[in-house]
């Protein structure tokens, strides 16, 4: 290729993007991106469409979706955010913190919605939780602490002291540990912190609580859950209990979680969606949350951790690992 | 594509050329493949934001975010020049802890700068030329730091700083200190590279700790662009490749966002710069060779000026 072809190659491509979407009027235009390709946004991708069609809403039918991926880059995700506005969607949609503000700073009078926000006021996307105030509102997947320290207490009933990983240059981790920190002590426990700024750093965290800790909480932290086995492993020979905070770790070994499922949380933002497109204010609809949290318990894990799961908690649970 | 996407790829292509000509600084006219980019990228931009979210001036604000990149490229340089680590472990070094530093810096991981005064505020006002506001001062800035440049590599202190990259044996000839060449080129190098950060920070209006991923290859892939459409033969030449290359690069990135040209999807996007780096840089290989290594011209300049001098 010499520079001629290049040239040509470059103007070819340029020809070709006036090529404008046509779309018949009564079809309604969602355009949802997201910083990066990840289970727990795929998830909340996924519910999102299925309340999207439950409500009527199909793709192709009433709905022609526009989905983006930043691929981790931010400034892809400026420029998706550009491509998305000019687009004139009906209604915009960020899922996780950086793809929300991208939106926000783009939207103008458009209407954004979010999903998957740790802390959507530290972001400044809203004003209060109660009344996000302007065009953006969404949901957040902050969850309550106390039911899952509750939990613990109950499974190792002696623990004093309570380890966190966390990768500490995730926005929603860090905002989970403080969230953490600020409740560990109503429950009688005293928090150690160990951060890992990459997967293969999680082992090393993990060894670093051994001995330290009473039991392990991993918070809902990408970085970390990834490498769930290595704390898992941590965690059997040192019997120390690991407990999660989505259910799909429990299923990889760790000894029990008040799961949150990004499914639900994609779906309760469909269904905002929904309100959205019959005319409701984003503005006074509050952000949403899920209040149910399903138990999940490893047996295995149980008794490789040196744990009794008492019969209370066996009936309680919602699925039990064998 | 739309007229956002199309300032879109304008402004991240403007914003990135300064980081292609902190890029072509460094790997061409020192010969300093240096990775430091990456993290000096953030800090610019998180220097920034901490500056403007304590009520610091924003044009104040955009020196010290600049200020902050030039610091960390002083950093690698010494790492390199003084402790005598290699220079990419040099940069690399730098990159990984300036993560850490990044978050002192910052405290959290983002800082939204939503609704805060930037230096694009005021001339939303004055410019009224509504969404294409940024572009035009962000042409600004690129031309004016591309004139910096040119200007600055014509002056003796610049031809030494070249002829030291090019050949620091001869250059020592000449009495160059080659050490300290390489600091000042690092430090400018990085010093565009953190501008740029402070920029993008405030026109997205966010700065994020894990924002500099990929700043080296995206510079770098400008910069070979660049080269293979003008060439680097002249300076001047050199860093227009750097504007046109950032903004053609940001392009096809938006024609693979906006609709499957040639197939490719948003997923295939790292792959697709990967390639392109490769060849291009394969192409400018086979150029240089043609053309030979040393340029006399450069070292006539060198000494009549110290001639000169005196």
């Amino acid at each position: 290729m010499n520079r001629r072809d290049i040239t040509t190659l470059a103007a070819a491509l340029l020809l070709s993007l006036p090529g404008s979407l046509t779309q018949a009027a009564d079809v309604t235009e969602i355009a949802i991106t997201y910083i990066v390709d990840h289970p727990a946004i795929d998830a909340a991708q996924q519910g999102m469409i299925d309340a999207l069609a439950e409500g009527g809403y199909t793709d192709g039918d009433k709905l022609a979706l526009t989905v983006q991926s930043a691929q981790g880059s931010m400034p892809t995700q400026l420029q998706i955010a550009k491509d998305f506005a000019g687009r004139e969607p009906d209604l915009l949609v960020g899922i996780s913190t950086p793809s929300a503000q991208a939106l926000q700073s783009v939207a103008g009078d458009r209407t954004v919605l979010f999903s998957a926000v740790t802390d959507p006021v530290a972001a400044k996307l809203v004003e209060t939780l109660e009344s996000p105030g302007a065009n953006i509102t969404g949901t957040t997947d902050k969850q309550p602490f106390e039911p899952t320290l509750e939990l613990i207490r109950a499974l190792v009933p002696d623990a004093s002291t309570l380890g966190i990983i966390y990768n500490a240059g995730e926005a929603n981790s860090v905002a989970q540990a403080e969230a953490l920190a600020a409740v560990v002590g109503d429950f009688g426990f005293e928090l150690v912190e160990a951060t890992a700024a990459q997967t293969a750093m999680v082992p090393d965290a993990a060894l670093s609580l051994a001995g330290r800790v009473d039991a392990i909480l991993i918070p809902t932290d990408s970085t970390v859950v990834s490498a769930i086995e290595s704390v898992v492993n941590v965690g059997t020979k040192a019997k120390i209990p690991v407990i999660a905070s989505d259910t799909d770790s429990v299923e990889r070994g760790a000894l029990a979680a008040l799961g949150f499922d990004y499914y639900q949380l994609g779906w309760l933002t469909g269904e905002m969606a929904l309100r959205i497109l019959q005319g409701e204010d984003p503005g006074v609809i509050p952000v949403g949350a899920l209040d149910t949290q399903d138990l999940y318990l490893n047996a295995n894990a149980a008794e490789a951790m040196g744990v009794t799961l008492s019969e209370d908690l066996l009936t309680s649970a919602t699925k039990v690992i064998q | 594509m739309n007229l956002f996407a199309i300032s879109g790829a304008i402004e991240a292509g403007l914003l990135f050329s300064l980081v292609a000509l902190g890029v072509y600084l460094s790997f061409r006219v020192l010969s300093f493949p240096d990775l430091t980019v990456d993290g000096s990228f953030p800090l610019g931009a998180a220097a920034t934001a901490v500056a403007i979210i304590n009520g610091v001036n924003p044009f104040l604000a955009t020196l010290i975010g600049t200020a902050a990149g030039g610091l960390a490229g002083l950093l690698s340089g010494y790492l390199n020049v003084r402790l005598r680590i290699l220079n990419l472990l040099a940069g690399i070094l730098t990159m990984v802890a300036l993560y850490s530093i990044n978050l002192r810096i910052m405290g959290r991981p983002n800082i939204s700068l939503y609704g805060e005064e930037t230096i694009f505020t005021p001339f939303e006002q004055i410019l009224g030329f509504g969404i294409w506001t940024n572009c035009v001062l962000l042409l600004i800035v690129a031309l004016a730091m591309k004139f910096f440049v040119d200007w600055f590599l014509a002056t003796e202190v610049g031809l030494a700083l070249r002829a030291s990259g090019e050949n620091p044996e001869m250059a020592r000839a000449q009495s160059v200190n080659n050490g300290r060449m390489t600091l000042l080129g690092m430090m400018i190098s990085n010093g565009l590279v953190g501008l740029a950060g402070s920029l993008f920070a405030q026109s997205q209006g966010v700065a994020d700790v894990n924002m500099g991923i990929g700043t080296i290859v995206t510079g770098l892939a400008a910069l070979i662009i660049g080269e293979t459409l003008i060439g680097n033969a002249r300076v001047a030449g050199a860093t227009l490749g750097c504007l046109i290359g950032a903004v053609l690069y940001r392009f096809f990135i938006a024609a693979a966002l906006s609709a499957g040209v040639l197939g490719i999807q948003a997923q295939d996007l790292n792959l697709v710069t990967a390639i392109v780096v490769a060849v291009a840089v394969v192409l400018s290989q086979a150029r240089r060779n043609r053309s030979g290594l040393t340029r006399p011209a450069l070292w006539r300049r060198l000494a009549r000026r110290s001639l000169q001098k005196g």
